[in-house]
């Protein structure tokens, strides 16, 4: 049994030696790392996680239980209480099988609630009943003595786990997955694939958002109207200040994606009261349309206070300066609302004059 | 005809064009009143009405708004502001204001109706603006609350709640709960957005839309709403607190009777 060094557990290797391609360098006394082929066992003798087998000195418990409850007239009153209990759950369990045979469900959603009452009611009982039965069992009627009983050692005993190890080693050695470097290398070599495999289908999974979150649909010439009734907007009929309304560009009502990145608020000033940062050039007759979706993390943003000209988040409150461009004025979000380019088309409709010049929405590009 | 050809004297002649002229007005009004309400609905003002309205405006406005509506230091220009803003601030109850706060609160009227229509008929002859709508022009009969919905959510939710529970703004102002509102007074605040409530004119959200979002105001308020506190319709959050707090206490009591130790007898 020279090859019993293969699996590296008692013979020493010689200095020098080449096997496996690998040269065995210095005294081997004891022997430290033992050579082990991938696939095969450990060694009996090393350390397990689980302990090593002891044998059980200790005396065998004594399990003598007491013949009766320690007041057999409790006990007494105890069983009718329990047995009480239990027909009561039987009871419960049949009103449960009558309710759902009986009680017609149909489309009539009070019948759904009366039928829900009834089958929730009778199961709640049959259950509720059956445990506090039995719990009362326990605590009257069974014997309340402690017994100690210590966990056996979880290991298996070395007998067994040397058997184990010798007839991996038999089976190890007939498979020739030793002996047989070429087949062992091939199947390893096979393996490889299936494990990069996964890599390369996540990967896969959908296409990456490309520039979709730096722009939205508004366009040159796309009108603005009133979300849900979907009228175009002419300045004239905006022509309340300290009127605002929400709205979305024409055709995209029924687009949420869209509408997500697009709703606009736009906001109705007295003369004189819009002034720098904001872009005065893509206000009409002091008409300003700011992004919905605040800067933050994209709430809709349309709590405008007319007497302060605020505009308000109602997640995080930050507060936005309207006929200054939207500036910050308090809260997380860290950027003005962007505010949409628009102008009227030959019509007289308020119309966009492009896309939004910079993404609407929380900050993403600034951080990457 | 002949009721008329009765009567011979010269100012019946133009009593008869006025009266016709009235009659063709109030009729195209009522045929348009879909859309421009603005003029239809102004409300038929006489002088007395209007005396009594100065009268009234001059005890309990004037020490805030001035003697001529003119506005002072305390309180803002009343003229132009129109009928159906004075009839908003004054039935619900928030003017004449007992004194001046972030947010004026909702109260008990201190003016009956027909007093807070004269005053409001005499601010509508100062400098006109939008009048007090007419009952027809707030009835939700065959209004769309679906539509009213969509708008209430896009435009009016985020203040007011999904449901008009109302909620708190900046500086101690709040966007009152629309639990009480009656629709003239939902109607009249949606034209003139009363303090920081924006605009929303006629021409923007129509009168027809208007009728759409106070019938889905008024008819969320019917639908039931079982359980505790309902905080806005947000879910049974009251119901939930109780059964986590009561039901997990009551568990807990339940496992310490089942392991208790029992006493020795």
């Amino acid at each position: 049994m020279s090859d019993t060094g293969e699996y590296g557990h008692d013979v020493p290797v010689p200095d020098g030696v080449v096997r496996d391609g690998v040269v065995q360098d210095g005294p081997q006394e004891p022997p430290r790392a033992p050579h082990r082929v991938i696939g095969t066992p450990p060694p009996a003798e090393a350390r397990t996680l689980l302990g090593t087998v002891q044998e059980d000195t200790r005396p065998p418990v004594q399990r003598e239980l007491p013949a009766g409850p320690a007041d057999a007239a409790r006990a007494k009153r105890a069983e009718r209480i329990i047995a009480a209990l239990f027909i009561l759950s039987a009871l419960a369990g049949i009103g449960f099988i009558a309710a759902y045979v009986g009680l017609e469900v149909g489309t009539n959603l009070d019948a759904v609630l009366r039928s829900n009452l009834a089958l929730g009611i009778s199961m709640a009982v049959a259950f509720l009943a059956l445990a506090t039965g039995a719990v009362l069992w326990v605590r009257t009627v069974m014997p309340d003595v402690e017994l100690t009983e210590e966990r056996k050692p979880l290991a298996s005993p070395e007998a067994t786990r040397e058997e184990f190890a010798e007839t991996f080693r038999e089976g190890a050695e007939a498979s020739g997955f030793v002996k047989r470097p070429l087949l062992r290398r091939t199947l390893i070599l096979a393996s490889l694939p299936l494990v990069a495999a996964p890599i390369v289908l996540l990967r896969d999974l959908g296409p990456l958002p490309g520039t979709k979150l730096r722009h939205t649909v508004w366009r040159k010439g796309l009108r603005l109207t009133i979300a849900a009734t979907n009228a175009p907007i002419r300045p004239a009929d905006f022509d309340s200040p300290g009127a605002m309304i929400t709205v979305i560009p024409e055709g995209y009502a029924n687009d949420d994606d869209a509408i997500a990145k697009a709703a606009v608020i736009i906001i109705k000033f007295e003369p004189g009261q819009l002034t720098s940062p904001t872009n005065l050039n893509w206000t009409v007759d002091n008409i300003v349309a700011y992004s919905k979706i605040c800067t933050h993390v994209g709430c809709p943003v349309a709590l405008y206070d007319q007497t302060s000209h605020h505009i308000l988040c109602p997640c995080h409150q930050s507060t936005f300066d309207a006929p200054r461009g939207a500036q910050v004025l308090f809260g997380p979000a860290n950027r003005p609302l962007p505010q949409l380019p628009m102008g009227t088309d030959s019509q007289g409709y308020l119309v966009a004059l492009s896309d939004f010049k910079e993404p609407v929405g929380p900050g993403f590009w600034e951080r990457g | 005809m002949s009721w008329i050809t009765v009567r011979r004297r010269p100012i019946a002649g133009y009593a008869v064009v006025l009266l016709g002229l009235i009659g063709i007005g109030g009729t195209y009004a009522a045929l348009t009143a879909h859309g421009s309400p603005a003029s239809a609905a102004a409300p038929s003002a006489n002088p007395q009405q209007i005396g009594q309205g100065r009268t009234l405006f001059v005890q309990n406005c004037s020490s805030c708004h001035g003697l001529m509506a003119q506005g002072t230091a305390t309180g803002p220009s009343l003229i132009g502001v129109g009928g159906a803003a004075v009839y908003f601030q004054v039935s619900t109850g928030r003017m004449p204001a007992k004194e001046i706060e972030a947010e004026m609160p909702r109260k008990p009227p201190v003016l009956n109706d027909q007093q807070t229509r004269a005053i409001a008929a005499y601010i509508q002859a100062l400098g006109g603006g939008p009048p007090i709508p007419s009952a027809a022009q707030v009835s939700t009969a065959g209004a769309d609350p679906g539509l009213g919905q969509e708008l209430f959510t896009e435009n009016c939710s985020q203040c007011h709640n999904f449901v008009g529970a109302g909620g708190a703004l900046t500086q101690g102002k709040y966007a009152p709960a629309l639990t009480q509102s009656t629709p003239t007074q939902i109607y009249t605040a949606m034209q003139t957005g009363p303090e920081a409530m924006p605009v929303f004119n006629d021409t923007t959200i129509t009168p027809s839309e208007k009728r759409d979002i106070i019938a889905y105001i008024t008819q969320t308020r019917t639908e039931p709403n079982p359980g505790g506190f309902s905080l806005g319709r947000i879910g049974p959050v009251t119901e939930g607190l109780v059964a986590w707090i009561g039901g997990i206490g009551a568990l807990v009591l339940a496992a310490l009777w089942i392991t208790a130790k029992r006493r020795v007898h």
